[in-house]
C-alpha cells in the first residue's frame, strides 16, 4: 500500500468538508463528513443493519447454488455431448442476449414478488457465466491428456472422472466466482426490483427514501466489501481445489 | 500429380451420427414454439401469464407499425451510446494513464478499485441524492458500467505489450511518441478491444436495470409498462428487442475489432 493512494480519497473529504462547511450544498443532499461518519456508526452498531445483511446473504446463497448447480449441469452436459451441445447450444446463446435484469418483469409476472421470485432471479443470473465456463472448460480439455488416457485404456467414466474435469476445474472456479459475483449484484437487484424493505437493498431504498445519506453510504459500503469477500472466497477456494492451475482469473 | 495420403481417423471406432449443425440448431425452438403455440391454445395458461405467440408477434408489429418501439428503441440506443462514449474514452485515458506512469497508478488505482468493486447498481440510491432520477443518474451509471472494463483491460493490455518491441522501437530511435503510436498502442488493440465489448455490453445490462428503475420511455420502460397492464404480450416482446439489440451492439463491435486489426487472421 503507497500513501500516495490515500491523496485522492482524502482531498475529497477535505473538498467535501469544505463544501458542506462553507454551506455551499443544500444540507439535505450532502450532510458534513462528522455527522455521516456518526450516523454511520449509529447504524453499524445496530444489530438491525446486519440482520437486513444476514438476510441479502441468506438469499444470495440460495439463488447461487440453485443456479450454479444447474449451470454446472447444463455446461457439462453440453460439454461432453456432441448432440447436446448442437441441440441446446444455439438456444442458450440466443437466451444469454437478453440483458438479466429484463426477465425480471418476467419473472414477477409468472411468480410474483416473493422469495421464491427473488431466488429465481438469483439463480438466472448465476447460470449464465456457470454454464459458459464449465462448458468451455470441458470442451477445452486438451487433446494431449484424452490421448494419454486412450493409451492407458481409461473407460469413458475413468476418462471423465481422472482427465476431463479436473482439467475443467480452474475454470469451473472461474464461474463459480464470478456466478457468486453476479449472485450478489442479482441480490441487490432482486431485492430492488421484487420486494420493497428486504434486505442490503431494502436498506439502501429507505436510506434513499428518507434522505439518510450516511445510511445509503454505509449501505454502499457494505455492498462493497461483501462483494470482495465473496469473490475472494471464490478465489481462494479454486486455488486450493485446483492447485494445479495456479492463477485463476 | 497429387498423392493422396489417407490417414487413418483418431479412434475412429463406430462412426457417431451426428447431428446437421442449423436444423438441430432450430429444433429446440421450433419444438418449444409449438408446445408454447398449443398451451396457448388449449388454454392452459392464461395469457397475462403467457400469451400466444401470434399474439407476442402481432403486439411486435403494432408497437413497430406505431413508430412506438422505434422511438422506445432509439431512447434507450441514445442513452447507451452517450453513457459509453463517456465511459469508455474515460476508461481508455484512466487505464492508458495508469499504465504509462507508475505515478499516475499509484495516485489513483486505490480509489479506482474501491469505486470498481461496489457493483453498478449499488451505486444507484447513492448518486440519485445529488443527481435525482433524471437522465443525468441514467448516463452516469451507464458510463460507470464501461469505465471499470475499460480501464482494467487497457492497463492490462498495454502492461502486456513485450518489452522487447518497445526495445525494437527505441533500436530505430522512435520517439516516446511514435512507440506509444506504432508500438504499443497496435499492440493493445485485442486486450483493449475485449474491455470495450464486455464494457458496451454492461452499458446494455446497466441501461436496462436503471431504465426499470425510473423512466418514461425506453425499452425498460416497456417492460414495466407491460408489466403494469399485465400484458405479457408486450414484456415479451419488449425482452426479444432488447436482446436483439444487445445482439446488433455485440456484432458490430465484433466486426469492428476484425477492422481494427487486420494482421490477425481470425
Amino acid at each position: 500500500m503507497n500513501a500516495r493512494g490515500l491523496v485522492l480519497p482524502l482531498g475529497l473529504l477535505a473538498l467535501w468538508q469544505g463544501v458542506a462547511a462553507g454551506g455551499l450544498a443544500d444540507p439535505r443532499l450532502l450532510a458534513p463528513p462528522g455527522e455521516v461518519a456518526a450516523t454511520a456508526w449509529r447504524v453499524l452498531t445496530d444489530p438491525a443493519i446486519f440482520l437486513a445483511l444476514g438476510a441479502s446473504l441468506g438469499r444470495c446463497l440460495a439463488g447461487f447454488v440453485l443456479g450454479a448447480g444447474l449451470g454446472l449441469c447444463f455446461g457439462l452436459l453440453c460439454g461432453l455431448s456432441r448432440p447436446a451441445d448442437r441441440l441446446l447450444g444455439p438456444s442458450f446463446h440466443a437466451l444469454k442476449n437478453v440483458a438479466v435484469f429484463a426477465w425480471i418483469p418476467l419473472i414477477a409476472m409468472w411468480f410474483g414478488f416473493g422469495e421464491e421470485a427473488r431466488i429465481i432471479f438469483i439463480a438466472l443470473a448465476t447460470f449464465t457465466p456457470m454454464v459458459l465456463n464449465s462448458w468451455e472448460g470441458i470442451a477445452g480439455t486438451p487433446r494431449a491428456l484424452l490421448e494419454v488416457g486412450s493409451v492407458l485404456r481409461f473407460g469413458p467414466w475413468q476418462s471423465l472422472a481422472r482427465i476431463r474435469l479436473p482439467a475443467a476445474l480452474p475454470s469451473m472456479m472461474t464461474g463459480v466466482q464470478l456466478g457468486l459475483m453476479h449472485a450478489w449484484l442479482a441480490t441487490i437487484g432482486a431485492e430492488y426490483f421484487l420486494a420493497k424493505g428486504t434486505g442490503l437493498g431494502g436498506v439502501l431504498i429507505e436510506g434513499r427514501d428518507t434522505f439518510d445519506m450516511a445510511l445509503v453510504l454505509v449501505g454502499v459500503v457494505l455492498l462493497g466489501a461483501v462483494g470482495l469477500v465473496l469473490s475472494q472466497m471464490a478465489r481462494l477456494g479454486g486455488a486450493r481445489l485446483a492447485p494445479w492451475k495456479r492463477e485463476i482469473a | 500429380m497429387s498423392v493422396s495420403i489417407t490417414l487413418p481417423r483418431a479412434a475412429a471406432g463406430p462412426r457417431a451420427w451426428r447431428l446437421p449443425a442449423w436444423p438441430a440448431a432450430l429444433l429446440l425452438p421450433l419444438l418449444g414454439l409449438l408446445a408454447w403455440a398449443a398451451a396457448a391454445r388449449a388454454g392452459w395458461l392464461t395469457p397475462a401469464i403467457l400469451p400466444a405467440p401470434a399474439e407476442v408477434w402481432a403486439t411486435l408489429t403494432e408497437l413497430w407499425q406505431s413508430g412506438e418501439l422505434q422511438s422506445h428503441a432509439l431512447w434507450s440506443m441514445g442513452r447507451v451510446v452517450q453513457g459509453f462514449a463517456i465511459g469508455a474514452v474515460l476508461g481508455l485515458a484512466l487505464g492508458a494513464a495508469m499504465a504509462l506512469s507508475p505515478r499516475v497508478e499509484d495516485y489513483l488505482r486505490p480509489s479506482f478499485v474501491a469505486i470498481a468493486q461496489v457493483p453498478v447498481i449499488g451505486w444507484v440510491p447513492l448518486l440519485m441524492l445529488p443527481l435525482g432520477i433524471g437522465e443525468a443518474l441514467k448516463i452516469v451509471i451507464i458510463a460507470k458500467a464501461a469505465l471499470v472494463p475499460v480501464t482494467l483491460n487497457t492497463l492490462a493490455g498495454i502492461r502486456a505489450v513485450p518489452r522487447g518491441w518497445v526495445e525494437v522501437g527505441t533500436a530505430f530511435r522512435y520517439s516516446r511518441w511514435q512507440v506509444l503510436r506504432h508500438v504499443v498502442l497496435p499492440a493493445a488493440v485485442p486486450p483493449v478491444f475485449t474491455g470495450i465489448r464486455y464494457g458496451l455490453t454492461s452499458c446494455w445490462k446497466a441501461l436496462v436495470a436503471v431504465e426499470l428503475l425510473a423512466s418514461a420511455e425506453g425499452l425498460g420502460f416497456l417492460l414495466v409498462w407491460g408489466r403494469q397492464m399485465f400484458q405479457m404480450d408486450m414484456v415479451i416482446a419488449g425482452m426479444v428487442v432488447i436482446a436483439a439489440v444487445g445482439l446488433v451492439f455485440d456484432a458490430s463491435l465484433a466486426l469492428l475489432e476484425r477492422r481494427l486489426q487486420p494482421w490477425r487472421a481470425a
